[in-house]
């Protein structure tokens, strides 16, 4: 399956979903006006990495900070790796956050609270 | 305007420790602009990197809220020009980060806005994270991609009380004034 790659900008993350290897990637700030312009091409990707999934898929998700909008999307997606965690693929995120950002921190365990999946809350020095 | 009253302008903005204003149209450039103002600023003035973020959310979704606010205006076209522009301003002081915000809003969706208000201010941090997580699960986003989650998540950044004020401008609007304190 094709890897999807979109490079970062201003407003918007970069991401990097590896169908191969099953590691999906998403780096830096997530604040687009629309952000369901920005996600659905990501949550059509997952789709169809649903139908073949790697047996253990791992999502890194190193985002420095979102706005609302991206927020409902970013679940939206776990929703997705959600159904694809029940048939066949052992799905796994890593939520990073930076030394001190507590905010961040909180919302990776908001996320862990209301998706079934598993999750691990990583502190790093600089995303 | 008298060329002397520019220095007045000046002095008042120095007195009132502003250090970012504009008024204007809103735009989706506009903002990448003013968070790279905001950005290079911030770094003169040693602010944390927590308060940093906090700063560039609630900038994000303040101007998220007025921008489209502004797009979906049901008197769209039929407006003032001048109706459809809004106010930012960043004020420093005592190491904290005060934005401001104003615009105008037609009169019919004040009860909303000062019950959300009203809401976000009485809830402590707790309560906010809770009605968050319950808006995040339940609101469906609405085709511009606006959760409806914004005022709460000003709330959750700003950890003080949100000052605003409606001030009657004509029969259909009132300009909306919103303040927001970040330490």
């Amino acid at each position: 399956m094709e890897k999807l790659y979109i490079e970062g900008s201003a407003k918007t993350p970069s991401v990097s979903f590896d169908g191969e290897s099953g590691v999906l990637e998403m780096r830096g700030r997530s604040i687009p006006e629309n952000s369901i312009e920005f996600f659905q091409p990501l949550i059509d990707w997952v789709d169809t990495y649903g139908s073949t999934p790697n047996p253990a898929t791992r999502v890194d998700m190193k985002l420095e900070y979102f706005n609302t909008s991206s927020s409902k999307c970013i679940l939206d997606l776990f929703k997705r790796l959600e159904k694809i965690n029940s048939n066949d693929s052992q799905v796994l995120i890593n939520w990073y956050y930076e030394t001190d950002d507590e905010d961040m921190e909180e919302a990776g365990e908001d996320y862990a609270a209301i998706v079934g999946l598993d999750f691990k809350i990583l502190e790093i020095d600089e995303i | 305007m008298a060329l002397t009253d520019v220095y007045n302008y000046y002095r008042r903005m120095e007195d009132e420790q502003v250090i970012l204003s504009f008024k204007g149209e809103f735009s989706a450039e506009l903002l990448t602009s003013i968070l790279h103002i905001m950005e290079s600023k911030m770094i003169e003035l040693s602010i944390p990197m927590q308060m940093k973020k906090r700063v560039f959310n609630v900038l994000v979704e303040c101007f998220q809220n007025l921008y489209h606010h502004i797009e979906t205006s049901p008197m769209e076209g039929t407006l003032d020009p001048s109706k459809d522009s809004a106010l930012v301003m960043v004020k420093y002081i005592d190491r904290k980060i005060m934005v401001l915000t104003g615009n105008y809003i037609p009169k019919g969706s004040i009860d909303d806005l000062k019950r959300k208000l009203v809401m976000v201010n009485e809830l402590d941090e707790k309560e906010l994270r809770e009605l968050y997580q319950q808006r995040l699960l339940n609101n469906s986003v609405s085709h511009k991609g606006t959760a409806g989650l914004g005022i709460i998540d000003i709330a959750r950044k700003s950890k003080n009380e949100l000052g605003y004020e409606f001030i009657e401008v004509n029969d259909d609007y009132s300009f909306f004034c919103l303040s927001i304190v970040i330490e």
